[in-house]
């Protein structure tokens, strides 16, 4: 499948300064075995940037965010975060970034607070409990902090995760699937919420996501995977008018269900 | 929307994160009160188990009549080593069962520093437990480990940093096998106990285990706590031998752990362990 990036103009609805990219991927690859997670992925996101990574199950969106983190060795290629290469110089980046999915938990019989606190600690926040206090406040989970962890429900336990990895103000924040058991109205306020944290600290988010309405509102770069590479990128406009579609979901399901269409990726070019 | 916070400087070895996890057990250990019971639970048996034991052999065994302690002394320090390698294994564990290891390695935390982490708490956990046994050994049968005098402290350690070691290569098999390898914490232990001499002399053993025997630090320490007990002795050789070895186990626990965390990472194993 040739790979494409949607050309300047057809980017997102933010003025992105140009600058060295915060994700710079080249060439990764991830074999477990004899099965192949990634293959040849190349893409770069610019600083200040919401970019939605977007792709069936089996895709390879989650193993190139954990390749991202540094819980993951590629078999191939270069991964450079903040100008680092991760596999060589996690360290050096891990304080500056945050992740959150709801593959991982956070220890059940722990109180939210307690679990807060020692992640807070972890990344060396100055002021845990004043932190966790305000996050809670913004998360609109203060009354839970008492309550052990594994008592609540899918969408609270979202919540703080999601917390969490805001508890270092990361400058990279890798979000795989972040509205995950929420309702409609819980999910539209953490959108909302997530937007706002890039405008203000100007941070980079990276969101794997099946949320094709999330992609849509929050995402200024869109890239899709299929089947372990990278079947396009651009603007979720410019991926509408690239393939013909009204919306991004019908975008995905052309990559997903069918072969490459070589004219629309040229046109994408 | 809240102030920024200030990062921690990025240390190759920061004790402050070492104190977050030591923080994360110490929150672990007394969210649950069954658990605080049964870091006391067994030892506290065994040392009832072994008084009455020794009640019976002072009146007849003129081997263990020399020295009445020596077999609730024996006890005791193998409840040392087995409770130092539980102390490093079980909270390992916990990480697992909560699906926590790819949390933490996103963090700043350094597989170096969790292996200090575990250390600590195992020191904590295995002073709550053998001593609870300890306790009663004085209150039930009237003696005190503490008449090994300043010796106890070099047989303590000797028997912690192996059970350490010990418990690090429990972790890296959990690294690798995951849950698969659950049953090692409690019974890898197990595979060293007939052979460190505990309550026999290592000359006991045939002649083509005793090479092996002596491979182990606990064997020197429980030949060293029978010399101080029954010909009352100190021998520094036998300790210092323990302390030799015991570097050489803990460099190979270490080692193997930090391997294991890295196939880990090689095979994706840190988001998919406790599933």
């Amino acid at each position: 499948m040739k790979l494409g990036r949607l050309p300047a103009g057809c980017g997102g609805r933010h003025n992105v300064p140009v600058a060295a990219p915060v994700i710079d991927v080249s060439q990764l690859a991830k074999h477990f075995g004899d099965i192949t997670a990634v293959d040849g992925l190349s893409f770069t996101v610019a600083a200040g940037t919401i970019a939605g990574l977007l792709g069936g199950n089996g895709a390879g969106k989650t193993t190139t965010i954990a390749i991202l983190c540094g819980l993951v060795v590629p078999s191939a290629g270069r991964v450079r975060v903040f100008g680092e290469d991760v596999v060589r110089r996690r360290h050096r980046v891990l304080p500056r970034m945050n992740f959150s999915s709801p593959y991982v938990d956070l220890p059940h019989r722990l109180t939210v607070g307690e679990n807060l606190e020692i992640y807070g600690r972890l990344y060396g926040v100055a002021d845990v409990g004043e932190r966790i206090r305000d996050l809670a406040a913004d998360l609109q989970f203060a009354d839970l902090l008492a309550r052990p962890t594994g008592r609540l429900s899918s969408g609270q336990r979202t919540r703080v995760a999601l917390a969490k990895a805001l508890l270092n103000t990361p400058e990279l924040l890798l979000l795989d699937e972040p509205t995950a058991s929420m309702d409609p109205d819980t999910a539209d306020f953490i959108r909302a919420y997530l937007a706002a944290y890039r405008d203000r600290h100007g941070a980079t988010i990276l969101l794997a996501s099946h949320n094709m309405t999330e992609v849509e509102r929050l995402a200024d770069d869109v890239i899709m995977m299929a089947a372990g590479r990278k079947a396009a990128q651009g603007s979720p406009a410019a991926l509408r008018a690239a393939y013909g579609r009204a919306s991004l979901e019908e975008v995905f399901l052309d990559i997903a269900r069918g072969p490459a269409l070589p004219a629309r990726e040229e046109a994408a070019q | 929307m809240s102030a920024p916070v200030r990062l921690a400087r990025n240390a190759i070895f920061s004790p402050p994160r070492v104190w977050a996890m030591v923080l994360r057990y110490i929150y672990l250990m007394r969210s649950s009160w069954p658990r605080l019971v049964e870091l006391c639970y067994w030892p506290a048996m065994q040392m009832i188990l072994w008084g009455f034991i020794t009640l019976f052999f002072v009146q007849h065994s003129s081997w263990v009549a020399q020295a009445a302690g020596i077999l609730m002394s024996a006890a005791l320090l193998w409840d040392v080593l087995y409770r130092g390698q539980l102390g490093v294994a079980v909270p390992f564990l916990e990480e697992i069962w909560s699906r926590n290891l790819g949390q933490l390695f996103v963090s700043p935390l350094r597989p170096s520093e969790m292996i200090v982490a575990l250390l600590v708490i195992s020191m904590v956990r295995t002073l709550i437990g053998v001593g609870a046994a300890a306790a009663i050994a004085a209150v039930l049968y009237q003696y005190s480990i503490l008449s090994l005098g300043l010796p106890l402290v070099v047989f303590f350690a000797n028997l912690m940093v192996f059970g350490w070691a010990i418990g690090l290569m429990v972790c890296g098999l959990l690294l690798r096998w995951g849950l698969g390898a659950e049953s090692f914490a409690w019974i890898a232990i197990f595979l060293v106990q007939p052979v460190s001499g505990i309550y026999y002399p290592i000359s006991v053993l045939p002649g083509w285990l005793q090479p092996v025997a002596w491979t182990l630090p606990s064997s020197y320490v429980f030949e060293g706590m029978r010399a101080l007990l029954i010909e009352g002795r100190f021998d520094g050789t036998l300790l210092l031998h323990a302390a030799l070895l015991n570097v050489l186990w803990m460099a190979l626990g270490a080692l193997l752990f930090l391997y294991a965390f890295h196939v880990a990472r090689v095979r994706g194993l840190l988001l998919k362990t406790g599933e």
